[in-house]
């Protein structure tokens, strides 16, 4: 009966129909799914923003006169697992679209299971920059900004710096890999004298520090660009310092400054590096005041990263509803495209040519205060600022 | 690279071995004398771990933190040996409330109760101690650095690199110069024997654990200042502590210490070399470190099966206590199974998920199923069976995309591939026995996951690949349900019809006798060999199936979570019947969907679950329904 009911609204809807009266009294599904046992730390803060988003966007009277209600499933953390899941929420849950995932791998699994069903997702984490551009389809959107994004806004300042002997350490799949093959293409451009006198793959989560900070030093680097994050970073930052590597030498290390992955270094956390990240308790923009103070009311705890990924989410949901005016997935698709709305970081933008969305990162330095890591320096990068020319997306990019 | 960075790489490694070699230890200790395979070995190094950083930070013990203790040496040392005594209690509650009870299960069993508790305790774990990084703190009064050879090297791992042989003379006096030494040396020769001249085997038992569960905590705790407690320590570890077990020799523990220390100096100096140019091409060392202890086992166990100071099991008395030989279902039991699977998506049309979760049950049953068949019949277990599973998976997927083959031809040609790998890497594994077979497997299932990760260009790395879906008249989900079970079904009949051809009974034969069957004329090594590449094929089917149900493949599906899953699924079906790894790859695969639906800590209740099964039914679900199955009071009568 029920899934009679929404078919009869989708081909209603689809036909330019008026939706039955019935079907607009009940909230509006959408389904989410994650890595929450793989990846905890990340996404138990973006499980909160959502809940907070959700809550807000209902508070306010819902969209299109209906509630909106998360269906949420843990994906089990492998891309087979994460497709049947999504299969359930489409055929049992009824969801109108789907939303979520963090490793890029399930990302992309789930983007092409989403071409397939013709049906809308926005991948909310994950990194990959395929996702939008060589392996990209009409129905995928994705929020954060990507690898690429966030090294190129690194690169700047690792311009000016005028370093000739660079070293280079990454977590070894494709996110540490693109990262790293990013950063010299972007670098060299720019600076063809730089050169790379080192490079350390890193199995994930089993990096041996201590030898790697060996290797490094023993190269002689003047700046060292690392992709290293969570207990890598940890282990990394501490044989490092312990080891003297990090004296007169520049880094750079994406995503190092979240809240995630710089907090558990304490009073360890390294000095002077050049990272991007969220300094969540000296932002002052209005956007991001409301956002932090409605966060920290309901969780007494204040907001990593992943939060306000959560809670971007949700809103980039909420104003594609609304901008569509139905649950029709080709609406829902084209109101997706070049979609602007608010988040606590600013307005962002999902550009119809790629459909990644603008939403930037700040970049500043790391420092030390009352015993925690903090970020200093640091400025909010708009995304579309680090974004490679259209021609060069328009290569990349299947057309479909 | 110079003599300098030589000699710092050196030590680099020694202490990356250190708490390897004791955590190793411990498991071997453990196998040695109750020959269970302990997978929550990890578990334990990470509850060291964990535990010493509450300890000494002071989180739930104020008192343990006020009382001159602290940040202080003495307070280091005290959370150390601590937190490692804690755990060594850990394992007895594990060993006293679950694993006694199943001492008598067929072999390998109990590698199933340790499984669950490594997801209750993971989970445990997070409830604890949050999602966060945990660092601890340097080590006090060692928290800088000597200077040698002009490289700075860290104090506490000169430590670590002195602690290791310390432990490793405890041990070796304790095993040599003590009654309870002794008994431990002798219930690893011959337990049954122990137990017959009137030894208190359960005490012996969970002494051994204690031992076993305080050197991994001890392993744990001591990485404090060098790693952050975080809830994947425990997959990372116990794959290298099983691999630095069996190199040196199960059993074994100078065998142990001397394999720890060539893993860590290997990973040492493949980081150390880097990248290098041969004949202009690129090599990159340090992405070996992916999967070097691997490599470095395969070479070891191919040039000496037993590993370096193992030596060959000495008293089996298997063929006293092997099953009886499983009944081929008949078809009054098998027919109307089938067609009612065959109605499903006639009699529920909406039901498109229902459809999606008994493929992906069919897919796995027939896996399972090819494994039970090495693991049953042939008598050798292997760790490593998704290798054929996922090497199919990426063969079909391959001739796809890049041969541009008719998904239907790269589907069957999917299992030929797997099969040929299975003939390659069964080659080697079946010249050796017992759990170094089972490992060697695990070995060449990692190089080929590694190289799949590794192989951006072909394989596309760690994304895997997308866009494999089948053709329009197979888009449709019962479509593609109706190939998939007739596909499975075929490939689990021609197994269990294979059992009951000489073939197979040449199999039973090698297993239970090898004397025996050596002197009729079987030659045994060669029909494991066939049954290997067999089991690789149909393996195979399972894996390529799998690839165009989901659309996407990633490396995973060659990874050692898929092949732990097909232990798993086969242990709890039961081991010793035909049906049981049909029965257990439904239960697995239904609970896992179900239960992360409907809790949050899925993976402990799944756990629980799988626990309570274990203690309930130590045959496997379908060994137990077949017990109660024959008491009932008319089948008692008529038998």
């Amino acid at each position: 009966m029920k899934r009679r009911t929404v078919l009869a609204l989708a081909s209603g809807a689809a036909a330019g129909l008026a939706l039955p009266v019935r079907a607009q009294q009940g909230a509006i599904k959408l389904g989410e799914l994650n890595s929450y046992k793989v990846f905890p730390a990340f996404l138990e803060p973006y499980r909160k923003g959502w809940e907070l988003a959700v809550e807000e966007v209902n508070a306010a009277g819902g969209v299109l006169g209906r509630k909106l209600e998360i269906v949420s499933r843990d994906d089990g953390g492998t891309p087979g697992d994460a497709v049947r899941v999504a299969e359930e929420l489409l055929s049992r849950e009824q969801v109108s679209f789907l939303l979520g995932t963090f490793a890029s791998h399930i990302g992309l699994a789930v983007s092409d299971f989403a071409r397939q069903r013709k049906t809308l997702f926005i991948a909310a984490e994950p990194l990959t920059d395929k996702i939008v551009w060589d392996q990209g389809n009409q129905y995928t959107f994705r929020l954060r900004p990507s690898t690429y994004m966030q090294t190129a806004m690194l690169v700047p300042d690792a311009v000016k710096l005028k370093k000739k002997r660079w070293a280079a350490v990454y977590p070894n799949y494709e996110y540490g890999q693109s990262a790293t093959a990013a950063f010299k293409k972007l670098l060299q451009a720019q600076q063809p004298d730089a050169s790379f006198v080192a490079e350390q793959a890193a199995p994930l989560g089993k990096i041996e520090a201590g030898a790697v900070a060996q290797a490094l030093a023993d190269a002689k680097p003047e700046a060292i660009f690392s992709s290293l994050f969570g207990a890598d970073l940890a282990k990394f930052v501490r044989e490092g310092n312990q080891r003297g590597l990090f004296k007169g030498i520049e880094v750079f290390n994406l995503l190092a400054g979240e809240p995630e992955y710089l907090d558990p270094l304490k009073e360890e956390a390294p000095k002077g590096w050049y990272v991007t990240g969220y300094p969540w308790n000296e932002i002052k923009t209005p956007e991001h005041t409301k956002f932090l103070k409605a966060y920290q009311a309901k969780y007494n705890d204040y907001p990593r990263l992943g939060s306000v990924v959560g809670y971007s989410t949700i809103l980039s949901a909420a104003a594609a509803i609304k901008k569509a005016g139905a649950l029709d997935q080709e609406k829902l698709v084209a109101a997706m495209s070049g979609l602007s709305h608010g988040t606590p970081f600013g307005d962002i933008t999902y550009r119809a040519l790629d459909h990644q969305s603008t939403m930037g990162a700040y970049v500043g330095r790391l420092d030390v205060k009352d015993g925690k890591g903090v970020m200093v320096d640091w400025r909010y990068v708009d995304g579309k600022d680090a974004l490679p020319p259209d021609a060069e997306v328009r290569r990349m990019r299947p057309t479909n | 690279m110079t003599f300098a960075s030589f000699i710092a790489q050196l030590l680099n490694g020694l202490a990356g071995a250190s708490s390897l070699f004791m955590v190793a230890a411990g498991l071997s200790l453990i196998f040695g004398v109750t020959r269970i395979v302990n997978f929550a070995h990890g578990s334990l190094y990470m509850l060291g771990l964990y535990g010493a950083y509450t300890l000494l930070e002071g989180l739930v013990t104020p008192l343990f933190a006020f009382g001159g203790f602290g940040r202080t040496s003495l307070g280091f040392w005290a959370a150390v040996v601590l937190s490692a005594l804690l755990v060594g209690l850990v394992g007895v509650a594990i060993e006293v409330l679950i694993l006694r009870r199943i001492y008598h299960a067929p072999e390998l069993f109990q590698l199933l109760a340790t499984f669950a508790v490594v997801l209750v305790i993971k989970d445990i774990a997070l409830a604890i101690w949050g999602p966060e990084d945990l660092v601890g703190p340097r080590a006090p009064g060692l928290d800088s650095t000597v200077v040698i050879l002009d490289r700075h090297v860290p104090q506490y791992d000169l430590a670590l690199i002195v602690i290791a042989p310390l432990v490793l003379l405890a041990l070796w006096l304790a095993l040599t110069r003590t009654r309870w030494g002794a008994l431990v040396r002798a219930a690893t020769q011959d337990r049954e024997m122990v137990g017959a001249l009137g030894v208190n085997e359960a005490w012996l038992f969970t002494g051994v654990f204690f031992i076993g569960s305080v050197l991994a905590g001890l392993g744990g705790a001591l990485q404090l200042p060098r790693e952050p407690a975080h809830l994947g320590l425990d997959l990372a570890l116990i794959a290298d502590a099983f691999v630095v077990t069996v190199v040196g020799g199960l059993g074994s523990v100078p065998g142990a210490f001397l394999a720890a220390i060539l893993i860590g100096v290997v990973k040492a100096f493949c980081v150390a070399i880097g990248t290098q140019e041969f004949v202009g091409l690129e090599v990159s060392f340090s992405r070996l470190t992916l999967v070097v202890e691997f490599l470095v086992m395969a070479v070891v166990l191919i040039v000496r099966p037993y590993g370096l100071l193992g030596r060959p099991p000495a008293t089996q008395r298997l063929a006293a206590e092997s099953a009886s030989p499983p009944r081929l279902p008949r078809w009054p039991a098998w027919a109307p199974a089938l067609v009612l699977l065959a109605l499903v998506p006639l009699a529920m049309p909406s039901d498109r998920y229902l459809l999606v979760l008994l493929t992906d049950i069919f897919i796995f049953a027939l896996f399972a199923v090819s494994l039970h068949v090495l693991m049953g019949p042939s008598g050798m277990v292997s760790f490593g069976h998704a290798a054929y599973f996922g090497i199919a998976a990426y063969a079909a997927a391959l001739m796809l995309k890049r041969a541009a083959l008719p998904m239907e031809v790269s589907l069957l040609l999917a299992p030929v591939a797997a099969g040929g790998f299975a003939l390659l890497f069964g080659w080697f594994c079946v010249r050796l026995s017992g759990v170094y077979l089972a490992m060697l497997t695990l070995a060449f299932a990692q190089i080929a996951w590694s190289v799949i990760f590794q192989w951006d260009s072909f394989t596309g790395g760690s994304n895997g690949m997308i866009g494999i879906w089948p053709p329009s008249w197979l888009a449709s989900k019962s479509a593609y349900y109706w190939l998939a079970l007739a596909l499975c079904a075929l490939g689990i009949a021609f197994l269990w019809r294979m059992l009951y051809a000489p073939f197979g009974y040449s199999l039973r034969a090698g297993r239970d006798s090898p004397l025996r069957a050596e002197a009729i004329g079987i030659n045994v090594r060669r029909q494991q060999w066939f049954a290997f590449t067999v089991a690789g094929a149909l393996a195979g089917l399972a894996g390529g199936l799998y690839a165009f149900s989901k659309g996407s493949i990633s490396p995973e599906l060659s990874s050692i979570a898929q092949s732990t899953d097909a232990l798993v699924m086969v242990l709890l079906g039961g081991v010793q019947t035909l049906t049981g790894p049909v029965a257990g790859a439904g239960v697995f695969t239904w609970l896992k969907d179900e239960l992360a639906r409907h809790t949050e800590f899925w993976r402990a209740m799944l756990g629980l679950v799988i626990l309570a099964l274990v203690l309930l039914f130590p045959q496997g679900i379908a060994g137990g329904a077949r017990l109660l199955w024959d008491r009932l009071p008319w089948r008692r009568q008529t038998a």
